[in-house]
Formats: C-alpha cells, sequence, structure tokens
C-alpha cells in the first residue's frame, strides 16, 4: 500500500531581502486510502506545502524529508514525482496556448503509462469521464485552460485525477470559487476515484463547506507553517462553528 | 487582366508598366526605391535599414563583390491551367508589384538572368497549390519570380526553399480584382546559407492575399514582405513563423503601404529563440496614407526566448496620415519562457524536453490555426514538430 509520508519539512521562499521561512516542520502520513483534509486560515502555508510536494522551483526545502514508499520524492524531479503516483489539483492551474486538452491529455497519460493508450479506448475513457463531470464534448479541442470559467479549470484538474489514477492525490482549494453545483460535480469526481481505494487524498482546504461532500477521515489543522491539531471529521465540525481564531491568536500554534 | 488594374492610386507610371508606389517616409530607407544597383550607396551597416544586419556575412551581396555563378534549380509544379514561363529580363510583367527598396534587392532586379513567371487565368480556381522547390547547390545566385493571378482566381502556392548558397531575389505577386492567393514561403536552407530577398504583393479591388513565411534554416535570412493595394476593398493576411537558433540571424521586414481606401491588413508573427547568438529581427512597417480612409490594420509580433544568450530587435512602427479609418494597432513582445507552464505539464508527468516541445509548438500552434488552410496548417504543424524534434 503506498504512502506518503513528510518529516519535519521546512520550505523557505526568496523574497526581496532574503528567504523567508514558510513551511515550520510539518509532519504527515498519508495512506493509500484515505482522506486527510488540511484547513487552515489563509497564508498559513497550505498552499506551499502542496506546491513543495509536487516540485515547484520556487520554493526551496531546507531541511526534512518526503517519501513515497521510502523513495525520495524530493530527489526527484516534477515529472518523475507525477510518474511516481503524485497528482496535484491546482488552484490556479495556467493556461497554455495552442496545446487542446485531447492533445494534452493524451501526451499526459502516455508520459505516465509509458505507452501510448490504445486510440480507441481511450476515447471511450476520455468521454466517459468527461461527461461524469458534466463537461461539453467541445471542451477537448479548446486549449488548456485558455478562456475556461474557474469552474471549468476545476472539473478539468478533476478529470485528469480520474484519468491519471494517482496514489495519491493533492487538491489545493479545489472548492474555491465553485457553486454548488459545480462543488458537486467536482466533488462526485474526487469521490469516484477515492471509492477505489487506491488512492491517498489530501484535501487542502480554508471552508468546511467541501467536507459535507468528500468526507475526510482525519482532518488537522495549520497554522503558521505547520500543523496544529490533528483529529478526527469533528475537528472540521469544531472549526466550522468556531473559526480558526482559537490558533491564529496564540493559543495552541504557539 | 486589365492593365487598369495594376495601377494603384498615387502611383507613378514609367512608359508602359505600371509600378506600386514606395514610400520613403515609412521605410526611413537611405535611398528611393530604384531596379538600379547604382541608385544605393554600399551600405556601411549604420543606416536604419541595415543596422541590424551583420553586413559581413551577406557573402557581398550588399556591396557589388559576390558574382553569380552558383547552381540554383528552382521546380515549378503546377495544376493544369497554369502557365509556367521562364522569361527574359525585358519581360513587361516583371517588377509591377514594387520597386527593390534596399541595395541587395536592387542587385538581384540588376543581376538576374532569366525570370520565372506563373500565371493563374481569371476566374480559375485552383484547387490543388502550385508547389515551388528552389534548392540551392552552392555559391551565388540572383533570381527573379512572378506570380501573377488574373481577376476571381484564386491559388494556394507552397515554396520550399532547400539546400546551401547565397541567395538574392525578389518576388512579386499580382493579384487582380477579386483574386485569392495564399503563398506559403518555407525557409529551410543548410546552416550556411545566405537568403535575402524582397516580396511585393500588389492587391487587387477586393482582392485577398494571404502571406505565410516560415523561416527555420540559414545563416542570414533576410525578408522584406511588402504589401500595397492596387484598388479599394483588397485584404492582406501576413503570417510569419521563424525558429532562430545558435548563431543563426533571421530578420523579416514587413511593410504594408495603406495608399487606396477601405482595405484591410493584419499582420502576426511569432517567433522562438535558442542559444548563443541567435538573432531574430522584425520590423513591422504600417503606413496608412492620407488618401486610405476607412483603412483596417493590425501588427503583433511575439517572441519566445528559450535560453540565455539570444537577441530580438523587434520594432513596430504605425504611420497615420488620416484619422478616417476603422482601426489601427500593433503589439510586441518578448518574452521568456514561462517556468509555470512548464511546471504545470511536468507535474502532469510529462518529461521536461517534451514539455518545453509542447509548450513552444503550442505557441506556433496559435498562429498556425489562423491560416484556415487546412492542408497548409497541417504541413506546417507537422515541420515545427520535425523542427522542434531535432533541436529543442
Amino acid at each position: 500500500m503506498a504512502t506518503l509520508e513528510i518529516r519535519d519539512l521546512h520550505v523557505s521562499v526568496d523574497v526581496e531581502n532574503g528567504t523567508k521561512e514558510i513551511l515550520k516542520g510539518v509532519d504527515l502520513t498519508v495512506k493509500q486510502g484515505e482522506t486527510h483534509a488540511i484547513m487552515g486560515p489563509n497564508g498559513s502555508g497550505k498552499s506551499t506545502l502542496a506546491y513543495s510536494i509536487a516540485g515547484h522551483p520556487k520554493y526551496t526545502i531546507t531541511s526534512g524529508t518526503v517519501t513515497l514508499d521510502g523513495e525520495d520524492v524530493l530527489e526527484m524531479s516534477v515529472d518523475e514525482r507525477a510518474r511516481a503516483g503524485m497528482f496535484l489539483a491546482m488552484q490556479y492551474p495556467v493556461e497554455v496556448p495552442g496545446v487542446s486538452v485531447s492533445n494534452f491529455l493524451r501526451t499526459s497519460a502516455t508520459a505516465l503509462r509509458g505507452e501510448a493508450p490504445k486510440l480507441r479506448t481511450w476515447v471511450k475513457e476520455v468521454k466517459s469521464a468527461m461527461e461524469q463531470l458534466q463537461m461539453d464534448p467541445s471542451f477537448a479541442e479548446r486549449n488548456v485552460n485558455e478562456g475556461f470559467s474557474g469552474g471549468e479549470k476545476k472539473r478539468h484538474e478533476i478529470l485528469q485525477m480520474e484519468l491519471m489514477k494517482p496514489k495519491i492525490a493533492i487538491l489545493d482549494e479545489t472548492d474555491s470559487g465553485l457553486d454548488v453545483d459545480a462543488l458537486r460535480q467536482v466533488s462526485d469526481g474526487v469521490n469516484r476515484v477515492r471509492e477505489t481505494g487506491e488512492v491517498g487524498t489530501l484535501l487542502i482546504t480554508h471552508y468546511t463547506r467541501i467536507l459535507r461532500y468528500i468526507k475526510p477521515d482525519f482532518v488537522h489543522v495549520f497554522s503558521a507553517g505547520k500543523i496544529v491539531e490533528s483529529g478526527g471529521p469533528e475537528l472540521a465540525d469544531q472549526l466550522e462553528a468556531e473559526g480558526y481564531e482559537k490558533y491564529t491568536k496564540g493559543g495552541a500554534a504557539a | 487582366m486589365a492593365e487598369a488594374q495594376n495601377i494603384p492610386v498615387g502611383s507613378t507610371t514609367a512608359g508602359s508598366i505600371a509600378v506600386a508606389a514606395e514610400s520613403t517616409t515609412a521605410t526611413r530607407m537611405s535611398a528611393p526605391p530604384s531596379f538600379d544597383v547604382a541608385d544605393f550607396p554600399v551600405p556601411h551597416g549604420r543606416e536604419e535599414e541595415w543596422r541590424f544586419t551583420p553586413l559581413a556575412r551577406l557573402r557581398g551581396l550588399h556591396d557589388g563583390t559576390a558574382e553569380a555563378g552558383g547552381e540554383l534549380t528552382v521546380q515549378v509544379e503546377a495544376p493544369e491551367g497554369v502557365t509556367v514561363e521562364t522569361v527574359d529580363r525585358t519581360d513587361a510583367r516583371l517588377g509591377k508589384a514594387g520597386t527593390p527598396v534596399d541595395r541587395v534587392a536592387a542587385q538581384a532586379y540588376s543581376s538576374f538572368e532569366k525570370a520565372s513567371v506563373v500565371s493563374v487565368p481569371k476566374e480559375t480556381v485552383l484547387t490543388e497549390p502550385i508547389r515551388v522547390s528552389v534548392h540551392g547547390g552552392g555559391g551565388t545566385a540572383y533570381g527573379h519570380q512572378v506570380f501573377e493571378l488574373g481577376a476571381f482566381a484564386e491559388a494556394v502556392v507552397v515554396i520550399d526553399h532547400t539546400g546551401d548558397g547565397v541567395l538574392a531575389a525578389n518576388v512579386d505577386y499580382v493579384l487582380g480584382d477579386g483574386a485569392k492567393l495564399t503563398v506559403v514561403s518555407v525557409q529551410d536552407w543548410d546552416d550556411k546559407a545566405v537568403h535575402v530577398a524582397q516580396h511585393n504583393a500588389l492587391v487587387g479591388r477586393d482582392a485577398s492575399f494571404k502571406s505565410v513565411v516560415v523561416t527555420f534554416g540559414g545563416d542570414v535570412v533576410r525578408l522584406h514582405p511588402r504589401v500595397s493595394y492596387a484598388g479599394p476593398g483588397g485584404e492582406a493576411e501576413l503570417f510569419g513563423l521563424y525558429f532562430t537558433d545558435q548563431g543563426q540571424h533571421q530578420e523579416h521586414r514587413l511593410l504594408v503601404d495603406h495608399n487606396v481606401p477601405n482595405c484591410k491588413s493584419n499582420v502576426a508573427y511569432k517567433g522562438a529563440l535558442q542559444g548563443q547568438d541567435a538573432h531574430a529581427v522584425w520590423i513591422g512597417d504600417v503606413l496608412i496614407q492620407a488618401a486610405a480612409e476607412g483603412t483596417d490594420s493590425y501588427e503583433m509580433n511575439r517572441n519566445l526566448v528559450l535560453t540565455d544568450g539570444a537577441r530580438v530587435d523587434s520594432v513596430p512602427n504605425l504611420e497615420i496620415e488620416t484619422g478616417e479609418i476603422a482601426g489601427a494597432g500593433h503589439a510586441s513582445a518578448t518574452g521568456r519562457f514561462d517556468d509555470e507552464q512548464l511546471f504545470y505539464l511536468q507535474s502532469r508527468g510529462i518529461p521536461e524536453d517534451e514539455a518545453r516541445r509542447l509548450v513552444v509548438r503550442g505557441f506556433f500552434a496559435e498562429l498556425v490555426q489562423q491560416i484556415g488552410v487546412t492542408d497548409v496548417e497541417e504541413r506546417l504543424l507537422a515541420k515545427i514538430d520535425a523542427e522542434l524534434e531535432a533541436s529543442v
């Protein structure tokens, strides 16, 4: 069973006059089949955690380890991490002008599966995944993320998650900017992948709303660059009722 | 086609041959246009029209020392109904679409021995392209080609330049009323080739001219696509793609001369550069003369710099002599490779080199998608793929 282990992770970014430490010792273990929600206020470093694990060049790991089944993830290039089974659904996926969704998906699938998927089954696979996410077939001919609405971008991210079948999926604020219908469709997509029992999910969110559709096994509160409290789904209910103030005004964050 | 169609508003006529008016204002040339090389001083390199060009690499094309004698094979494959002729210098159809505007173009006009004239009779609509292969076998050559479309004729011309050599040439496109011409000129030369050419298009009343210039190869390629209009209602679209590698100099100097009312022009050139001393130059001149009311014009140049050590000079110029126009604008931007795009693609398992190719291909594909001739689009994308496969 695949396991992602994050140990004492410290991460910095370059700022105008030097560097700034964003992550200050994160410890977390995510196993295949589990769903972990990471909740925290804006600026607490949740997205930094997601992008650091995915290998974004902006972030410098200053200490700590990230391993997937014992393999050193931090030693891998960005694409190697994806091929090892890691997936990041981004909050703000970029436009790639002139590259169609269908070309992009097929190129990605070819890289991840080690060979080009058979055209006939592939077309079916994409079509049915798109239908389930209520995406119009014409979507495949559009350029990646170009002119996509917020909801379309998120659907496109989850479409990729469904097609790529990762071992570990990190969803960075996938719920942000979605209306209730879109949120439900996107959550249904995530749940279809979760129901296979083959993905460990790290759900990063500011709001508890998405947790009504995607039920976490564990909830972690993130504040000032680390996990300050962990618990079961009941912790989310507490956050819903009380907000993050307890964690941001000293208290447990100290 | 009727003689009158070749006389644009505001042009001068010399004898029985009509010639398009040339502007010295918009182009800031150091000498007025002329067919005679003697009318141009030998450039020293500081002139506005030569300041970006490495004269020392022109193999003497600019100073009269490049003697003809090289091997150049020109093959024309044309569908039925098209006339292909090889003619003498005295043929009245030569030089009608424009006059040489710099010394090398005038040198070419003063030096060529035989010209080729390809004519599509009026109202003939070709379903297959006219294919022209220009292959250099080394040495210096001077050339002149004319493509003439009669009124309401429609044609696609694909010109491939391959091989090695030093070529200076003028190419004329003369479009009759309502004619539609798409020309794809691919510069796929070997590494040491030098190619300097002026392309003159004279667009008839209500005619459409579409030019697609694709430059991959060569040591120095300097092209000068120019458009003027013989009557109102004409449209010109000038598309260009270039991929400038280490040490290459690729220069495209456009001029659209809006000399009559109610014409349109759209210029869109995109280039990618990589490697030490890769140098791309794009000059986009648009002149809207006082008479050209109702003009609608736009020009755009985008460059994607893939590595350190490459250099782009991109200079759009818009000169407007009347306020009564539908639109006029220009844009120029040169950017580095976008690391966020690379990260996104890599995060989906796509290896870095493939991700880079995908982004560059997309950058060009965006332009290719605008060409609107499926066959041409597919050929170009295949060519771009091959170029990227070999070099990125």
